[in-house]
């Protein structure tokens, strides 16, 4: 109680405003709380200091721990092959999925701030994809990819019987060369929805006034674009280009659904190798080790890019 | 003002030509779209030997795919833990955020900005940072392979706290004190007050957070380890890996495993845009 009427005292927004009638919530509120932070405790603030204390040591489950210090981000680092092909992996799809989804979101969402009809048709079928079950998906899509009765191979087969060009169909999932493409189409199919419902809202908040004026002065469609709608959205395009890079960092079920990682390892991300150190392997300290360098990187590009953001993004003034 | 309506057509309106170009374009494109749905439904409901013949004709469909699926696995099992799953997991997680919610955003106490702000500092931590540790804390509970390991690491959101707090904050502080002022403690002014205010943002994080746990695959395959206990996607892997050349099987539980989030998606679709749209925006 003595407590509470000190805090109530020296709280300087109550000292500011003494007339305000502001009672004091200190135990209450943690009441209110409690859940969450019961929750916040046991399964985000102990499992990452726990998080970085396994990456210290080498552990199975059945033995107890064993110390090793630095062991295992040398060994990730400097005598692993894996670890750096599944980096290489990730930084394809990285490079191939964040541009190509970015540009296919903006499209579309330019495509549907028009003035036509069926708007809200054509946004409930492209976002539909964006709420579905991905290993259905990737079921769907072995099924149209497979190169004896898939109908992307009927269709090369027939463009190449109407051409006579020598070309044959791949086997996508079962070839290195073609399951990483295989995988962008999937994630591709799922994700674009998502960029083209943030970029729509992004552009319906585009002041109608900008584009009067800038079609005064006699700017064309494609100059509009460049020097009103783009500089206006993009601290859109730095917030989307951030969180799919993070996605990309962090992609898993499409590569496990489409192909388990294979052929030889080609699709194994490094989120991948994570949940096979420790649930295949039972690695558990290797994993950990993974986890925090994978956390690095994409603290790492979030900063780069955040201290790159001055050079494109506009923010409205004020 | 004339002439500003003229300009406004001139801006936004397309010719003719243009309209029917992008229609052509948006046409193509929602075929891409649905072409998988379209390919799901058509093979489960036709016998397996057309597959590889392709000789797909509308007198062939029917049911039977469907009642083999649910004969081969527990599908009727893992809809049941999805459902259980993802009700509770949505359930919980708005309680305990809008509880928290609450204190961040109406009532004052020591430390809380501070704590606010340790909260959004893990909102940058990878799942996969966290996950080994709570498989162990789980295991540790002797949690592994139950109902609370699949819900209750999801129950607890910072993500569904910030939107929440965010929410909280535009509502008018008068309310609060005028029902303090009538008598109302901090647990009425929370149940009768600030939650019917809160319609939007509580149907828009329920839609947005069922649909994700639904979704949701890498805890629950690591966290169950019996059929029993698996849920619509991790059963849907599995199966896939147990059965991969049954095609006619495999789009048969496809089109089970989406049927009830389509069916949500197409009912609610509003909420879902502005649901991503609203944790696309930071809750702006």
């Amino acid at each position: 109680m003595t407590t509470q009427a000190r805090t109530a005292q020296s709280s300087p927004a109550l000292r500011r405003n003494p007339f305000r009638w502001r009672p004091d919530h200190q135990w209450e509120a943690y009441l209110f709380l409690a859940p969450s932070l019961l929750g916040f405790l046991v399964f985000v603030a102990a499992p990452v200091v726990m998080s970085f204390l396994l990456s210290f040591v080498s552990w199975n489950l059945l033995q107890p721990p064993d110390w090793v210090g630095l062991a295992n981000f040398r060994h990730l680092l400097t005598r692993d092959p894996v670890f750096w092909r599944v980096m290489g992996n990730t930084a394809y799809f990285m490079v191939t999925i964040v541009p190509l989804q970015l540009v296919f979101g903006l499209a579309l969402a330019v495509a549907l701030n028009q003035a036509i009809r069926g708007i809200l048709l054509y946004r409930v079928i492209y976002f539909m994809p964006v709420v579905t079950t991905i290993v259905a998906g990737a079921i769907v899509f072995q099924f149209l990819l497979n190169r004896d009765f898939g109908i992307v191979s009927r269709v090369i087969w027939d463009f190449a019987a109407l051409t006579g060009l020598p070309i044959e169909p791949p086997d996508f999932l079962n070839s290195t060369r073609w399951s990483k493409p295989a995988v962008v189409m999937l994630t591709l199919w799922k994700n674009t929805g998502f960029t083209m419902v943030i970029y729509l809202a992004a552009l319906q908040g585009v002041p109608q006034e900008l584009y009067d004026a800038a079609h005064v002065d006699g700017a064309g469609a494609w100059q509009r674009f460049r020097n009103v709608t783009f500089p206006l959205i993009s601290p859109t395009t730095f917030f989307l280009f951030i969180i799919q890079m993070i996605g990309a960092f962090q992609l898993f079920t499409e590569a496990y659904a489409m192909t388990r990682g294979g052929p030889a390892q080609s699709t194994t991300t490094v989120v991948y190798y994570i949940y096979q150190n420790a649930f295949e392997f039972q690695r558990m300290g290797r994993a950990s080790a993974i986890a925090w360098i994978l956390f690095v990187f994409i603290f790492l590009f979030t900063y780069i890019q955040t201290r790159m953001q001055r050079r494109w993004v506009h923010y409205e003034a004020g | 003002m004339g002439n500003a309506t003229a300009l406004r057509r001139n801006a936004r309106g397309l010719p003719l030509w243009g309209r029917l170009a992008l229609h052509t374009v948006l046409i193509a494109g929602s075929g891409l779209m649905l072409l998988p749905f379209l390919v799901m439904l058509l093979v489960s409901l036709m016998p397996k030997e057309v597959i590889l013949t392709r000789a797909y004709r509308l007198e062939l469909v029917s049911l039977q795919n469907y009642f083999e699926t649910f004969r081969v696995v527990p599908f009727g099992r893992f809809y049941l833990n999805s459902v259980i799953v993802a009700t509770s997991t949505t359930v919980l997680q708005i309680l305990i955020a809008s509880l928290a919610a609450f204190a961040f955003a109406r009532l004052r106490f020591r430390g809380r900005d501070a704590l606010f702000l340790l909260y959004l500092t893990t909102l940058m931590i990878p799942f996969q940072v966290t996950m080994i540790p709570n498989f162990v804390i789980i295991r540790y509970l002797a949690w592994y392979n139950t109902y609370q390991a699949l819900i209750l690491p999801s129950a607890f959101s910072v993500f569904s706290t910030f939107l929440m707090r965010q929410y909280f904050l535009t509502l008018p502080m008068d309310l609060d004190e005028a029902a303090r002022m009538d008598g109302a403690g901090s647990w009425r002014i929370w149940a009768q007050i600030i939650l019917p205010l809160s319609g939007p943002i509580v149907a828009t994080l329920a839609i947005f957070n069922f649909q994700g746990s639904w979704n949701d695959f890498l805890w629950p395959l690591v966290i169950t380890n019996t059929p029993s206990m698996r849920t619509i996607p991790v059963g849907l892997a599995a199966f896939q890996g147990q059965y991969n050349t049954e095609w006619h099987l495999l789009m048969a539980g496809s089109v089970v495993a989406l049927l009830p989030v389509l069916i949500l998606y197409i009912i609610g679709q509003n909420w879902f845009v502005r649901g991503i749209t609203l944790s696309g925006m930071g809750g702006r």
